[in-house]
């Protein structure tokens, strides 16, 4: 970080213009999202108003004395199984859980965050493989690609997470348990959307490119790694950010069936056994946070990698 | 049988269809691009059945094909209550609601550019968010019945058609707009006979996404809590009784249908946008 501050005169100089221009455009963008998500957050505290209200009438109603306003105000706001926690109750919990608790501990939100995220990586990684590896094949092998193809894109209108459960049941009665059944089923959830975007981009290059390589005599392996490969990573990261946040899901859900109890889904589940809604908030933002985390971790790979090839748009 | 010779059967179904399809595959036309994957799926199926009952394969680990098809012939009646009631009640529903509300908020935001920028990135973050983790909320909200699977399913569709509807609201381009204006339409003349039909690629695209989410939201939210029957509900009470037949014809009537919805919005997609490009005829054998 020993790179001069963007926003000081001059900072700007002798980088390319596009980080100037991309410094432009966050700040161009900011005042309107700030301004949106400050919009969320009040519709958000006026539901906790409108939606605890009745609690915390009806306790007055029992206490016999009536309710005024500012008591419904400072009653809704800390409840302690509100119907809507408030943001700043959320907040809390996130602390509690986050930086005030040992990464070690059950109670950590962060260890039940890795161990949805060790999943959903392991998941991906061999989803994201396996289909570049399939899709390699389907563009060498014409009667793969007849075979194949047809129903990898079917398979993205059928609902895949269906089968979760199934996958994570199956394999516990054969022995397998933890981290694996959970990976396998984000590995499949993540494979097709590669496979699909991988087969774009591998038949991305244009007949004249291919012509090209056919005239310096490269072999297909040549052809493969010299243009049809570099060609298909705009379309590779497209389908990675999709996959990676279909993983996440993936993982989640997987943990939803035997009523596990470590990851952000056993948090959700048992969050909803007990009512306690401001531990499913909590784990519901921090699911949220991964999900920004790892596709934004992808993003800015993509915009490093394109933009050393040139390819940034 | 022994095992090498039951290894030895299913690799050769397995070459043979192989064969038979590497050989139709360099055949060009319309019957060759609809056969090959259609042998490919039956061998699946035959090869799946032929390792269950060669190998003895549990039906608690895997029940063969045949297995599964009679249960789906025996159950029907439930299949059907469950279809009704995860898909027309929590799905269909949803996805009405949620597209509706999505296309309407578009349209409203789309006369503020201060709102747009704002909402686009907002949108598309929480479009990537795990929002089915928002299940367990609103079955505490909406109850155990199909009311909080369709709110699920809003919740769910909303952002993904919010976001490609208003990037197709910008997609016609000045030289139209000005036309338009010369014209001396009003903003609601322009917006439905020229931004709305020239979104209209946009927006479907958004609608196809959200059909699978839809299915999705419903069949996930049924675990959190649902009445005593849903496809969600009977596949997670069917894989505790390790009933694994009726899990996977839930699973085969889940797909088929996740394809037809998306068929049928695909359908009207090429009904209302046959002006545009990528709808004209297709030459070749690549489908897509």
């Amino acid at each position: 970080m020993s790179d001069p501050p963007l926003a000081a005169p001059g900072a700007g100089t002798g980088r390319s213009g596009r980080v100037g221009l991309l410094v432009w455009r966050i700040s161009g963008a900011a005042g309107p999202v700030l301004a949106v998500i400050l919009a969320l957050l009040a519709i958000w505290y006026a539901a906790t108003v409108w939606l605890n209200a009745q609690w915390v009438l009806d306790q007055a109603a029992r206490a016999d004395r009536m309710a005024g306003f500012g008591d419904i105000l400072r009653g809704t706001l800390n409840q302690e199984r509100p119907v809507l926690p408030a943001p700043h109750q959320v907040a809390a919990e996130l602390w509690n859980t986050v930086a005030l608790q040992p990464v070690t501990s059950r109670r950590s939100l962060v260890w039940h965050a890795w161990v949805t995220l060790s999943a959903t990586l392991t998941g991906f990684g061999i989803g994201t493989v396996l289909g570049i590896a399939l899709a390699i094949g389907i563009v060498h092998n014409r009667a793969m690609d007849m075979s194949v193809m047809p129903w990898a894109i079917a398979s993205q209108t059928i609902p895949i997470l269906a089968i979760a459960p199934m996958i994570i049941v199956v394999l516990n009665s054969v022995g397998v348990q933890g981290l694996l059944p959970k990976a396998i089923i984000s590995a499949y959830l993540s494979f097709f959307p590669v496979v699909v975007g991988m087969v774009t981009g591998l038949r991305s290059p244009d007949a004249a490119q291919l012509d090209l390589m056919r005239t310096y005599s490269a072999s297909r392996a040549q052809t493969l790694w010299k243009l049809r490969f570099p060609a298909s990573l705009p379309y590779l990261f497209a389908s990675l950010k999709v996959g990676v946040a279909a993983s996440l899901v993936g993982a989640i859900v997987g943990e939803l069936p035997t009523g596990a109890v470590r990851g952000l889904g056993a948090r959700l589940l048992s969050g909803s056994y007990y009512g306690q809604t401001v531990q499913i908030w909590a784990a519901l933002l921090m699911a949220a946070f991964c999900a920004a985390l790892l596709v934004g971790l992808i993003g800015l790979i993509q915009r490093l990698t394109l933009g050393r090839m040139g390819l940034a748009r | 049988m022994s095992g090498a010779a039951s290894l030895g059967v299913v690799l050769a179904v397995w070459l043979g269809a192989w064969w038979a399809n590497a050989r139709l595959s360099a055949a060009r036309g319309r019957v060759p691009r609809l056969l090959v994957p259609a042998i490919f799926g039956l061998t699946l199926l035959v090869l799946w059945e032929l390792t269950v009952r060669l190998f003895g394969v549990p039906g608690v680990i895997l029940p063969p094909p045949s297995a599964i098809g009679a249960r789906i012939a025996d159950s029907a009646d439930i299949l059907w209550t469950d279809f009704v009631q995860t898909f027309v009640k929590g799905a269909l529903s949803g996805y009405v609601i949620g597209c509706g509300a999505a296309l309407l908020t578009a349209v409203a935001i789309d006369r503020s550019a201060f709102l747009k920028r704002g909402l686009l990135p907002v949108g598309n973050f929480i479009a990537a968010l795990p929002i089915v983790g928002t299940a367990p909320i609103l079955v505490m909200w909406f109850g155990f019945d199909w009311q909080s699977k369709a709110a699920v399913v809003v919740v769910m569709v909303f952002f993904p058609v919010l976001v490609n509807t208003v990037a197709g609201l910008a997609a016609a381009d000045a030289m139209q707009r000005d036309l338009m204006r010369t014209y001396g339409a009003s903003w609601g003349q322009a917006l439905i006979k020229l931004r709305l039909p020239a979104a209209m690629p946009f927006i479907f695209n958004g609608l196809k996404i959200a059909t699978t989410l839809a299915l999705i939201g419903a069949i996930v939210a049924e675990f959190f809590g649902s009445p005593t029957r849903g496809m969600g509900f009977r596949i997670s009470t069917a894989v505790g009784q390790l009933a694994l037949d009726l899990v996977w014809a839930e699973i085969a009537v889940a797909a088929v249908a996740g394809s037809v919805f998306y068929g049928a919005v695909a359908a009207v997609e090429r009904g209302v946008t046959f002006w545009h490009p990528s709808q004209r005829k297709r030459n070749g054998s690549r489908g897509g």
